[in-house]
Parts: structure tokens; sequence; C-alpha cells
């Protein structure tokens, strides 16, 4: 391994086959207390047409194999917890322990959504205090914790403008309007609330271009969804003209709030013409990404959207709290059950642990952004020069002269012991490499991380192959997803003839 | 602050390097008048002990000390602490979606275990790697079988869990779908003779849901015939899976779309939970969601990686199958390690637990004048009992016994009034189960 390569070097990796390859029968790995009732034979319980044999090739492995199993997994992951994950737009930022340890409660984690209210006062107590919190952080008037991710706060949203105008102008109008550089999830959910997509070109500096906005604003347009900052992490100068053109053609502006974190405590959506927007907590408010989610994207407005929420809507009488059903004018429900409640309870606890002081981790962000930006932008090339905030996006146009490309750069940052940025998005810049540190990265790791990229560039022009090859140091080297894909095997099957040992 | 890893000296020489004056430097491209003057008005900075003690405080305010009889969708089954030992490894917790698949070999391999252990589960040949919960994955599900028939009515019945169905009609209610619903009868299973009627060249699909929100299970065969012989697919939802470790998957349902809550995944008023889609080999390329496949890498290694992500939304935009991006990895891994720990034999044990224990309810109750089973069909660890009197006001008077007394399916079906729906799992002490009864009894025999 290359003595440059500070921040990693090689251990042993323990080999691990499938769970399913370890079973043997009569093997398991949790026992029940013993039945205190008298026992039941399924099949004279259910009759024979409806009863179930084993489960064949169902795993049979004990509690030291299932521990053993998952642990040996588990070390196969870059995370967090061990080193910087710069992923732009995903805002990989530390996942404070404590936010686990309260989300574990007896009192929290046991709760039944549907008992009774007047048993619930401190789960609803926790929703109210969070929905204050980020009515405050937002400069909305209200909104809903309801939504699973960040996709279906999209939706909602889409839904909440679609009833909106359906109720003020009798019709809900035709097309939503979507930025190039925007998230994949807005052009999908904007179709699933029954909208047609229009996409908007940005201008020369990657920004909404006001003069075409202006060409394609009609009646037709229900709505503008904008993340702010953008997707090359700069904030929409134009956002408040944007909003005034909208609002003057009947139409709303949505904002995608995937970009939250460079916000917090420094501006507020509801201040610059928003008026419905989503949160992604597991961005923004630190509850932890899990390998994929959960997540949760409470959906925040004005008012003049609030009639509309999806039930059940949060109420307080002299005192007491309730969760309402009966709302005339509500888009309806968007998911069972209320929400995912662990995730909402780990998103408060981490706004208290900062209180006012959560412009500080803002602020951290968009400085390490920017010192990023400053130490690699002499060898990576800048499409879009203007300012950053809490992310930067490079290109690999001075690589591809060697062959090298964004993909190869960030499998090379693996063997330097970091996980790769986002390659390839967004989609206005070609080969583009998107750079998020977050406010969780020290100055000696950012150094470490620029020291890497700065090898790589050196070795992009004197050692392609070495790139383009890479990683060299993981269990797995880059892995078929052509044939994965042209023949999928998605699960396990047994062999015909015993064991299969591969 | 304890998150932040910078002294105050390594910002200022942050600053110096890249040539800002200040921090405020950095965020003059936010136009003055947008920029905030005065810090939020937050509560806090707490120290961990200080969040520790508000949510403890919080906590103290719900339902501890109580015994519940509520299932309806979210059900109180035992949980190893092995599982949530292995789910907080901070490789598993702390990471992202498995794009780089050569540093997520981890999550992906888990991934195809739990894809398998689902398709085991529901008997189905391929599954994806988690929905939102349920109710979700039931709306994607259909949203599915109208991409696959190219048809535009559903049917639905009554008995799918109310909440279910609600969420069905936010999202197609803007989609041209035309739904209907279908009722049951004194079995407490969908109304065959009438669903056989509401099918017809242009249903789409029929959604049922084994066992039933009444606890009853379906017979899933022969409403599967139903809706072929018309060109529709069935859609089975699942709400109970721990019942699969004694009833037989839903042969004949086209999609199964389960919550998955009840392997290892606490109720936590609500979520997060983990929700299924499983389907057949020959419906997965309008399938919704992340899937991880098998392939090898340039050495012929074996490995994982995200596949057939064409359909996704991050490729196929507004063409996609789904807006879904973040699913529920670390909860779908939570019921992957519950069900390896569980085993074909504990998961049949588990099961006949339930079935155990709610026929012993039944019994207890039954014993009480003027209490009865509201259905004749078979049930798995629900069922709906009538009283001869409002189920709120029982409710209340159970309370001050601290007894969560059933579900009132008054509040979600108008002609259910007086039906109360019990859930019993393993969690329930018979003493518990008895104390309820009594309890019961003696609300009853005082005069109203």
């Amino acid at each position: 391994m290359s003595d440059r390569i500070k921040k990693a070097g090689r251990h042993v990796s323990q080999n691990e086959g499938l769970i399913f390859e370890q079973s043997a029968l009569g093997k398991r790995g949790i026992e029940f207390p013993p039945l205190d009732v008298p026992a039941v034979d399924a099949r004279a319980a259910l009759g024979a047409a409806y009863a179930r044999e084993g489960i064949e090739r169902f795993p049979e492995v004990s509690e030291i194999e299932v521990i053993r199993h998952f642990t040996r997994l588990s070390t196969w992951n870059h995370a967090i917890d061990l080193g910087m994950y710069p992923l732009g737009s995903c805002t990989m930022k530390y996942n404070p322990r404590v936010n686990e340890f309260v989300s574990r409660l007896d009192g929290i984690a046991t709760e039944h959504p549907y008992q009774p209210q007047e048993l619930s006062q401190g789960c609803l107590k926790i929703l109210k205090m969070l929905l204050d919190c980020l009515v405050e952080i937002t400069g909305m008037d209200a909104g809903t914790l309801e939504p699973a991710a960040g996709a279906q706060g999209e939706l909602t949203g889409l839904l909440l403008i679609r009833a909106y105008l359906e109720d003020t102008q009798g019709q809900p109008r035709k097309k939503v309007l979507i930025p190039d550089s925007a998230h994949g999830t807005n052009p999908a959910s904007a179709v699933i609330a029954g909208y047609e997509v229009e996409n908007v070109p940005s201008d020369e500096r990657g920004q909404i271009d006001i003069a075409s906005l202006k060409k394609i604003v009609n009646g037709n347009v229900a709505a503008m969804m904008v993340t702010n900052p953008s997707t090359l992490g700069v904030f929409e100068q134009n956002i408040a003209t944007a909003a005034e053109l909208l609002h003057a053609h009947g139409a709303l502006l949505y904002m995608d709030g995937a970009n939250m974190n460079a916000l917090a405590g420094v501006a507020r959506p509801g201040d610059f013409g928003v008026d419905v927007m989503h949160l992604n907590l597991h961005k923004t408010f630190s509850t932890p990404h899990g390998g994929g989610g959960p997540g949760a994207g409470p959906v925040m407005v004005k008012k003049i959207l609030q009639p509309y929420l999806p039930i059940p809507v949060l109420t307080e009488k002299s005192g007491r709290l309730a969760l309402e059903n009966h709302r005339l004018k509500s888009i309806g429900r968007v998911r069972a059950f209320g929400g995912n409640f662990g995730v909402l309870v780990r998103a408060l606890a981490y706004v208290l642990a900062y209180g006012p002081g959560i412009r500080q981790a803002t602020e951290d962000a968009v400085l390490n952004a920017n010192y990023i930006r400053n130490n690699l932008e002499d060898v990576y090339d800048l499409p879009y020069k203007s300012p950053s905030m809490h992310e930067v996006v490079f290109s690999d146009a001075r690589q591809k002269k060697n062959g090298v490309n964004t993909t190869d750069i960030a499998k090379r940052l693996i063997d330097y012991g970091f996980h790769p940025y986002t390659t390839s998005f967004p989609l206005i810049v070609p080969g583009a490499l998107m750079i998020e540190p977050t406010e969780s990265e020290s100055k000696q790791e950012c150094d470490l991380f620029v020291g890497a990229m700065r090898a790589i560039a050196e070795e992009a022009a004197t050692n392609p192959e070495l790139v383009k090859t890479a990683p060299h140091s993981t269990r797995v080297s880059r892995l078929d997803e052509v044939s994965a894909a042209r023949k999928p095997i998605l699960r396990w099957r047994p062999c015909p003839s015993g064991p299969c040992l591969r | 602050m304890r998150y932040l890893p910078k002294s105050p000296a390594e910002r200022q020489e942050m600053l110096v390097a890249i040539g800002a004056r200040s921090i405020d430097d950095l965020f003059a491209s936010i136009p003055a008048e947008f920029r905030l003057k005065a810090p939020l008005n937050l509560p806090g900075p707490m120290s961990e002990h200080e969040i520790i003690e508000y949510f403890r405080a919080r906590a103290a305010e719900n339902s501890c000390g109580y015994t519940s009889f509520l299932g309806a969708g979210v059900y109180n089954h035992l949980r190893s602490v092995v599982t949530d030992s292995l789910i907080q490894r901070g490789e598993f917790l702390t990471s992202y979606t498995p794009y780089q698949a050569e540093i997520s070999q981890g999550t992906l391999q888990a991934i195809f275990e739990f894809q398998t252990l689902m398709c085991q589960l529901t008997g189905m040949e391929v599954a994806n790697a988690s929905m939102w919960d349920g109710s979700t994955a039931n709306t994607e599900a259909v949203l599915m079988a109208e991409r696959l028939t190219g048809r535009r009515r559903v049917v639905v019945a009554r008995s799918l869990h109310p909440e279910y169905r609600q969420v069905l009609d936010t999202y197609t209610r803007n989609l041209g779908l035309r739904i209907q619903e279908v009722g049951f009868t004194p079995s407490g299973q969908i109304d065959a003779a009438r669903l056989e009627t509401a099918i017809d060249n242009e249903t789409a699909a029929v959604i049922v849901q084994s066992p039933n929100f009444f606890g009853v299970l379906e017979q899933v065969p022969h409403l599967g015939e139903l809706a072929h012989a018309k060109g529709a697919l069935l859609v089975t939802a699942i709400t109970e899976g721990v019942s699969l470790g004694a009833v037989r998957p839903p042969a004949g349902a086209d999609i199964v779309a389960m919550e998955a809550q009840s392997f290892g995944l606490p109720p936590s008023y609500g979520g997060p939970y983990a929700g299924v889609i499983a389907t057949r080999d020959k419906f997965v390329r309008q399938m919704p969601g992340r899937l991880a496949g098998e392939t090898v890498d340039t050495a012929g290694r074996r490995g994982y990686v995200l596949t057939l992500a064409t359909r996704e939304q991050h490729i196929r935009r507004e063409k996609a199958t789904s807006n879904i991006c973040t699913n529920q990895a670390l909860c779908a891994l939570a019921v992957a390690i519950h069900l390896c720990l569980l085993g074909k034999e504990g998961l049949k044990e588990l099961a006949e637990q339930n079935l155990a224990k709610a026929r012993f309810a039944l019994q207890e109750l039954e014993k009480i004048p003027g209490v009865r089973r509201a259905f004749s069909g078979p049930f798995f660890n629900e069922f709906v009992v009538e009283l001869p009197r409002s189920v709120k006001m029982v409710n209340a008077a159970l309370l001050r016994e601290k007894i969560i007394g059933p579900l009132p399916l008054g509040s979600f079906y108008a002609d259910l009034t007086k039906r109360a729906l019990f859930c019993v799992t393993e969690t329930t002490p018979r003493a518990e189960i008895e104390r309820m009864a009594a309890a019961l009894r003696q609300i009853l025999s005082k005069p109203v």
C-alpha cells in the first residue's frame, strides 16, 4: 500500500457465507417462556386448508452464529463512525448515540399508536415540540410529521398544492416545473400527484433562469419545485423573484429541503417566498441513514395550505394534546399510524442538543465545504464558480483526458480510507464529483481528504491504470453490474445436491 | 458543542486558508434581507443528561404499567436484545444506501438475505429491499398491478385495514383509478359472491388482507381464481407476519404487501416499521423499490450490488415505477436478524403460542354473559367480540384497572358498533388475560 495512504491500513477481513448456508436442522437462536395456556395444534385450530407446515430451508442457526454472521457482515461496510462519508446531497453527519438511547426508552418505543390519547400525552408533547422547532427553523407556519421519507414529503406537499388550487381556483392545474438539476424523486413524485412535469433549464451559473421562467409560467402551472441551496450547493439568488413570479400567476413555490443543512439558523425558507417544503430528518437532523432508511420527511407549509394537511392533525385544547382524524379539507392519510415516530424522537433530541446553537453546525458545514473547495480547485475542474455553501461540485474534465472518470476517482478514494463522494449527480454537470463534508469533520479529517484527492489527481496523470482499476484494498473488487441486471439473482436458492460451497 | 470537532483556533485557521475575513463572508451569497439577524428561538442547548431526562419525563406521561389488548396492524411481540445490539453497530447504523458496492457488502448481503427470507415467508419468488410500511407497500402494490394490467379499476375488501384503505385513496384519487369496496359475510371473510360480480374486464386488482382487519383468514386461493378468471391480479396484504409461522402463505396471490413490524420492531407509536413487496419473477421489472442482486467481481468472487435500477427514480425520473428513494433498510435488517434468531422451529413455536393465547382469551371472554365472538371464520391472534355495551364505555372502565382494552371497531365501521377487536400475543401472560376477563365481567355486571 502506498505510503501516502495515511488514513487506512489493511487488516484481516473474516469470510462469511450466507446465513442459509450455515443452517442445520434443530438449531435456534431464541427461546420463549413456556406456554402458560393449553397448547393448540395449528392444524386443529385452523383446519388443514389454512395450516402451514414448516418453511422449507428457513435458516436454523444459534445465537452466537447470528451474532458472528451479522458482525462480520457489518465490518464490510464503510460508515460515518469510521470516517468521512462525503456523499453530496446526503448530509452524512454524526448520528448522536443519545438519540438512539432515548428512542428505545420504555414508554417511548413501547407505545401503541391506538392506545388512548390520555395515555399518550408524552408522545404527543414530543410531536408538538418537534413541530414547533421545525416551524421556527424554517420560518413556515405549520406542518405535518407524517411522511415517511423525503419522497413521501414531496408527494404530500404536491397533494397539498393540488387541494389548495382545486379549492380556491376550482381546478388543480396541469404542470409542475422542475429544474434539470433536481433530485429524481421530484419528477417521480409529481407524476404520482397527477401532474405533468416540465423541465426547466438552469442558466449559465446553474441558477433558476428567470427569463425562461417568465416564458413558461402560465395558468397551467401549479407549482415549481426548487432545491435551495441547489444541488450545486449554491444559494438560489433569484428565489424570491421566482416566488413572486409564480404567485403573480396563481402558482406556488415548493422547496426541496434536502439541503437545509446549509441554512438552519442562518436563513429561513418561509422568509424568501416558499409556500411548502419538506425536510429530510435523516439528513439535516442527524437521524441515522441505516444503510438506506428509515427516514422521515416532515412537510412545512404557509397558512394558506394548513387546512389541507394530512390526517391525523395534532391539536391542543386546554393543555391536552390530541390527534384529530376529521378534517373536511384534508388530503387524507399518507401513511398508516401517523409516521416514523422513532425517527422524530431522534430528530428532536438533535435539536435539543444544539438549541439556537444549531447555527454553529451550519457554519461549520459551510466552512468545511469551502475549505475543501479552496484546496482542490487547482487540481479538479470547477464548472460553476458561484460561491459554495454546504457542498461543492467538481467535474472530472481534467482527469478525463487520461481516461479517468469520476467513478474511478471515487473508487480510488476507497483505498485512501474514505467513502466516495456522490458521482455523476447533478445531471447538469457531466462527470460530477459532488462533495459534502458536513460539520462533523475535523480540520485533520478534511486535510486527510484533501491530501487523498490531490494524490489521486496526481495518480490520474502519472498512473491512470491504478485509478481505473481501483479499489485495490477491499474484500471484493469492482462488481459486474451488467450481468447482475441481465440475469438477476435476487434471492438465495438451495443447490439441488446438498450444501453448496463457493 | 460536543458534536462539533473544531476548536475556535482551527475555525480561524481554516477561514484564513480560504481567504475569508469572517464566517459571514461564506454566507454573502444569501441576499442580506433573508439572513437572520437574531438567534432562533429554540429550546436547548441541552447536555446528554438533560436530553435523557427530558425524554424520560415524556415516557412517564405515556402508558407504562398498563396491559394492552391492542393489535390492529401493530403488534407486541418478544424481541431479543441481540437484534438491537447488532443494528446499533455503527457500520450498519451510520452507513448510506449501498450504492458503492465495494464498501457496502455488509448491507448488500443483509438485504439479499432479507429478500430471501421474505420470499420464504410469503411463498413468493422475489421480494424487494423494503418499503416505508405496510400501508404504502399495499398502495404501491396496487399501482404496480395497474401498470402490469393497464386497467383502471380496483376492488378492495372492506376488511382491509381502514388506514391502508385511506392511504390507497389518497394516492389514487388523482390518478384516475376507480375503487370499489366489497363487504364481508358473517364469517368475517370477504363476500366472495359480491366480489365475483364486482370484478370485470377493467379490474386491475383485487385487494384483500389475510388475516384481515378482523383477524379472520381469507380463502386466498379461491379469491385468486376469481380475480384471474377476469384477468385481474390478486394483491394480498399481511399486517401480522407472525401468522405465516402457522398459516399457509397466500397461494394464488400475485403480489404480497406485508408489514414486517412483528419481527423484532417495537410499536414505537407508529413507526419506523418495514413494508415489503413480494411477487412473481415475471413481474419484477414493474416492482417499486430497491433490489439487491448477486454477481461476481473482476476476480470471480461472489458479491452483491443494487440492481435493476432502471426502474427507479434516480435513473428514470418521471418515468420511474415509484418515487421511493430512502426506504427502511435498518428496520429490514432488524427483521432479518430477528427471523434468523427465530429460525424454522422458533417461528413455528411463536405462531402456535399466539394461536393458543388468543383461543384461551376468547374462551375466557365467552364465559361472560352477553359476550360472544362476532365472526365465525378461522383466526390467528386477533378476534372480534360483540359486547352488550359500548366498547368505549367498557374501555374507559378497563383503563381504571390499568388495562388498555380492545379496539372499538365502531370508530372505523359505522355498522360495527359494540364490536371490539382483541389481540393477544405470546407477550400477554395468562394471569393478565384472566384479570382482563374478570374486570370485563365485573364491568358488564353493573347496571348502565
